[in-house]
């Protein structure tokens, strides 16, 4: 895939996760829906468009759809065919 | 609001008839990139638009014949909700009247579909009698590839997103399918003056 | 204590500056103390807001420059001309002044010293903040890991942390530098982008199976990772931080 300057990667949007998700995500492991590969979240390709895009890094599928507003966040994740998240090893 | 930081100033846009900037937007000399994907690089020898769909007859030009359509020349302001405006921006393009010249449809409703896979729903009357183009030039220049270039849409009544970028394809269809953006919380019609950014608005 | 550095809801805290020091003509190291801080990691970064008085807000990330330790934190800063937040951050910010912020933020670009090594960094320009970090920490646990940073540079003058990098190299700490707009006169080092023959050259080797730390701009970042996967190692262990167009 050329490179394409503008894009940063899942560490960018780290905060925003956390934020939605209440536990550090990028190293939750994403299954693309398209291509099938696995890839922890820091290290998939995002996009700032009128919304945040996470795509894949090998097949650019559109994984994780995020838009926030005043009121509250949208996310759409139809992309991905699955998201692990590692059990906490503190508690 | 609790906490100001002392000294910081958003960077201050210069005096503008309040009337030209809709709710919430603040104005922009730059012309910020936003993109939802890779850029993508269609040579113009494989490059067409196709008008499809609900129409007697589909139609598609190749850049040539694109090209030797009649343009013009639009200055008009554009508004993006991520909050900026950007006023009296010149562009040069194809009217979608032009496009749909001769074609008979029943449809009522559209879709923009690009390069990459970015799409956008409009309602068909928002895209004639002089409300919408295929541009190709920006400033006086051909389209840079990261605003859009080769050619994108140009809809300057409702907020950018629904001017889609890389534009391939304009789909006349009898049911409305919201697209990339409108299934994922913003606004299915995307009003500026009426502030209709998300879902609700 | 790590384990409290990651998990859990973020919440927004007010910092205190407590010092500004000038790295080059362009960054500034900016430290923070941050009452409540939980501690943090090497790799990870905070989010810093902005609030104008009518409310308008402007958020970025920057990397923890500084290894954990109490509740003082330090972010490098590298001036942006067209930024809306960093030269409000090098230019304006003065001790005393607080800011908000957010964190720590970050677990895949992190490198705890019980990881060991072989640790190949490779930074450019400002990208070398959070490599800095995993420095300091590798230092401050005693860690003798083989741990080699490249460090890509404009020019001797740009290279940020320059004298300490000096100072801390050996013990198993090798410091590579390239330079690629200026070179002082007598330079024998790289002056030029960081390719393959220089990755090469620098190692460690793909079959010592390094873990690698690459950051700086999405194109330095993008061209070096190529690089390292053509030159043999395996790309799961590449961690990559994109900076964006032209950096951090």
């Amino acid at each position: 895939m050329t490179t394409d300057a503008l894009r940063l990667d899942g560490n960018s949007v780290a905060g925003l996760l956390q934020e939605i998700f209440g536990t550090e995500m990028t190293t939750a492991v994403g299954t693309c829906g398209g291509c099938g590969a696995s890839e922890p979240l820091g290290a998939v390709h995002v996009y700032r468009g009128a919304g945040v895009v996470l795509r894949c890094p090998h097949c650019a599928n559109p994984l994780v759809k995020i838009v926030k507003s005043e009121t509250g966040t949208w996310i759409g994740s139809t992309g991905l065919r699955t998201l692990m998240v590692a059990s906490s090893t503190v508690d | 609001m609790s906490f100001v930081s002392r000294g910081f100033h958003r960077r201050r846009s210069e005096d503008v008839d309040p009337a030209r900037v809709p709710p919430g937007q603040y104005v922009t000399r730059d012309f910020p990139v936003l993109s939802a994907g890779p850029t993508p690089r269609t040579p113009l020898d494989r490059w067409s638009f196709s008008v499809t769909g609900e129409v007697d007859e589909p139609r598609t030009w190749t850049w040539d014949e694109f090209r030797a359509l009649s343009n013009e020349e639009i200055t008009r302001d554009i508004h993006c909700v991520t909050k900026w405006s950007k006023l009296d921006t010149v562009w040069r393009g194809v009217a979608i009247d032009t496009l749909l010249d001769g074609i008979e449809t029943s449809a009522e409703h559209t879709l923009q579909v690009s390069d990459g896979g970015y799409t956008t729903n409009l309602p068909l009357e928002d895209l004639t009698g002089g409300k919408a183009w295929v541009v190709f030039e920006y400033d006086g220049e051909p389209l840079d590839p990261e605003h859009g270039g080769p050619a994108r849409m140009l809809v300057p009544h409702l907020y950018f997103w629904k001017s889609a970028k890389w534009v391939r394809e304009l789909r006349l269809q009898a049911v409305d399918e919201p697209g990339f953006w409108e299934t994922n919380g913003y606004n299915n019609y995307g009003d500026p003056w009426r502030e209709q950014r998300y879902w609700g608005d | 204590m790590a384990g409290a550095a990651v998990l859990g809801r973020l919440t927004w805290r007010v910092a205190n500056v407590v010092d500004v020091d000038v790295e080059t003509s362009r960054a500034k190291t900016i430290s923070f103390d941050v009452p409540g801080w939980p501690g943090h990691r090497a790799g990870q970064h905070v989010d810093v807001r902005l609030t104008d008085e009518d409310g308008y807000q402007a958020e970025r990330s920057y990397s923890i420059a500084s290894a954990p330790g109490g509740t003082r934190i330090e972010l490098t800063v590298e001036r942006l001309d067209d930024g809306e937040v960093s030269p409000y951050l090098t230019d304006e910010l003065r001790t005393g002044d607080r800011i908000e912020l957010r964190g720590p933020i970050g677990g895949y670009f992190v490198w705890e010293p019980d990881e060991g090594g072989p640790v190949l960094l490779v930074g450019g320009g400002s990208g070398v903040v959070p490599l800095m970090a995993m420095i300091r920490r590798r230092d401050g646990a005693g860690s003798t890991a083989d741990m080699r940073l490249l460090f890509s540079s404009r020019s001797w003058d740009d290279v940020i942390y320059r004298d300490e990098l000096e100072r801390r190299s050996g013990n198993g700490l090798t410091v590579v530098h390239t330079l690629t707009r200026t070179q002082p006169p007598g330079w024998t080092g790289y002056s030029r982008r960081i390719d393959g023959a220089m990755l090469d050259e620098v190692g460690p080797a793909p079959d010592q199976e390094p873990h690698v730390f690459v950051c700086g701009p999405t194109p330095f970042v993008e061209a070096v990772a190529d690089a390292l996967v053509r030159l043999g190692h395996q790309a799961h262990r590449i961690k990559t931080e994109r900076f964006g167009p032209t950096g951090g």
